[in-house]
């Protein structure tokens, strides 16, 4: 009897411990693995997720050569990280996001599609040039997105010698 | 919320019934942690019991395997309707890992007709929670597909040739698109 009664104590002690889940989140360990997200501005397309991932929960398709389209299945990815691991640019990142049920299984799907830059000359893939580079180009640069054309604030570009070497181009 | 369909069918209370049709039991033990007092899915009226027969709710976990989706579907066929199924974990959702093993059919919805899916590997208790919310209605479905273009087509393209001065300004004129 007197047993009984401890454990009622010991069992009162801790009070409530259910956690009020769907009405006010926990905060989550900082190293959870949740849904990889990409951050398509980063992305160079090297597709390295995807010659990594376990599950081949990463298809790669080639459509065109200025396109290459990733495609995440989100059904089979089990959260392991290698595609956030391997990515050089570090543009997959392991979210934080757990709460992915759902109805239809594709809306856990993403989709990205990678501009492959080409050279119009040679037609081979080329660094486009960063914030940094890009301010170091004589007369700073803003586009003009109405008309698609750019306009330089430098007249640079007209006298002396030009500054990206002109060579005829035959277009298709 | 009333006009939830399952809140109409099932009324308060669900009992589940839980089918491991070829699993590493995580999924099990995520399933049994959701039910422990600590996050305590009783008291949306979550009952788990041991026959499909009495069961509202069929939780899977695992793919559908050669040997086990034949048993999947009988237990399946056992329950009463209405009734609903959860895919829990990634087997259950898309086939896992092992999505293309030749003993591996793939998901669960190769075998039984899938209602709510919660993916993860395991999922944390409080995602199979959530997706217990959705289903009942008490919150909306966070998921949506993600659809990301880094250029639209058709691309500009541009020729050093066509800079010209336009005041004090030099403008860089498109030649055409491709």
């Amino acid at each position: 009897m007197l047993s009984k009664v401890k454990e009622a104590i010991l069992c009162l002690k801790p009070g409530r411990v259910t956690l009020p889940y769907p009405a006010h989140a926990e905060p989550i360990a900082d190293n959870f693995r949740g849904v990889p997200r990409w951050n398509g501005e980063k992305c160079i397309g090297c597709a390295g997720c995807a010659s990594n991932c376990s599950a081949r929960a990463i298809l790669v398709r080639d459509v065109c050569q200025e396109l290459r389209i990733l495609e995440y299945v989100g059904g089979r990815c089990t959260y392991c990280g290698r595609c956030a691991e391997v990515c050089p640019e570090m543009a997959i990142v392991m979210s934080h996001d757990f709460e992915q049920a759902t109805n239809d299984v594709t809306d856990l799907n993403q989709r990205l599609d990678v501009f492959m830059s080409t050279c119009q000359r040679c037609g081979r893939c080329f660094k486009v040039p960063d914030a940094l580079e890009q301010l170091k180009m004589q007369g700073y640069r803003f586009d003009d997105l109405e008309q698609a054309r750019w306009v330089f604030r430098s007249n640079a570009f007209l006298e002396g010698d030009p500054v990206v070497e002109d060579i005829p181009v035959e277009l298709d | 919320m009333l006009k939830n369909p399952c809140e109409r069918m099932f009324g308060r209370s669900l009992w589940v019934y839980h089918a491991n049709s070829g699993g590493c039991n995580g999924c099990d033990i995520e399933v049994l942690n959701a039910l422990t007092p600590y996050y305590d899915l009783e008291r949306f009226g979550i009952k788990l019991v041991g026959s499909p027969r009495h069961a509202d709710v069929m939780l899977c976990q695992g793919p559908a395997l050669r040997a086990t989706a034949v048993a999947l579907r009988r237990a399946y066929d056992a329950m009463p309707a209405p009734k609903l199924v959860f895919a829990i974990g990634s087997c259950a959702c898309g086939g896992g890992t092992w999505f293309d093993s030749y003993a591996v059919l793939g998901p669960v919805e190769k075998a039984v007709p899938v209602n709510f899916y919660v993916p993860g590997c395991p999922p944390r208790p409080e995602a199979i929670i959530y997706g217990v919310a959705v289903a009942v209605g008490l919150v909306e479905k966070k998921a949506a597909p993600v659809h990301f273009k880094q250029a639209e087509f058709p691309i500009p393209l541009y020729h050093p040739g066509q800079l010209h001065g336009v005041g004090d300004l030099v403008v860089y004129e498109k030649l055409e698109k491709i």
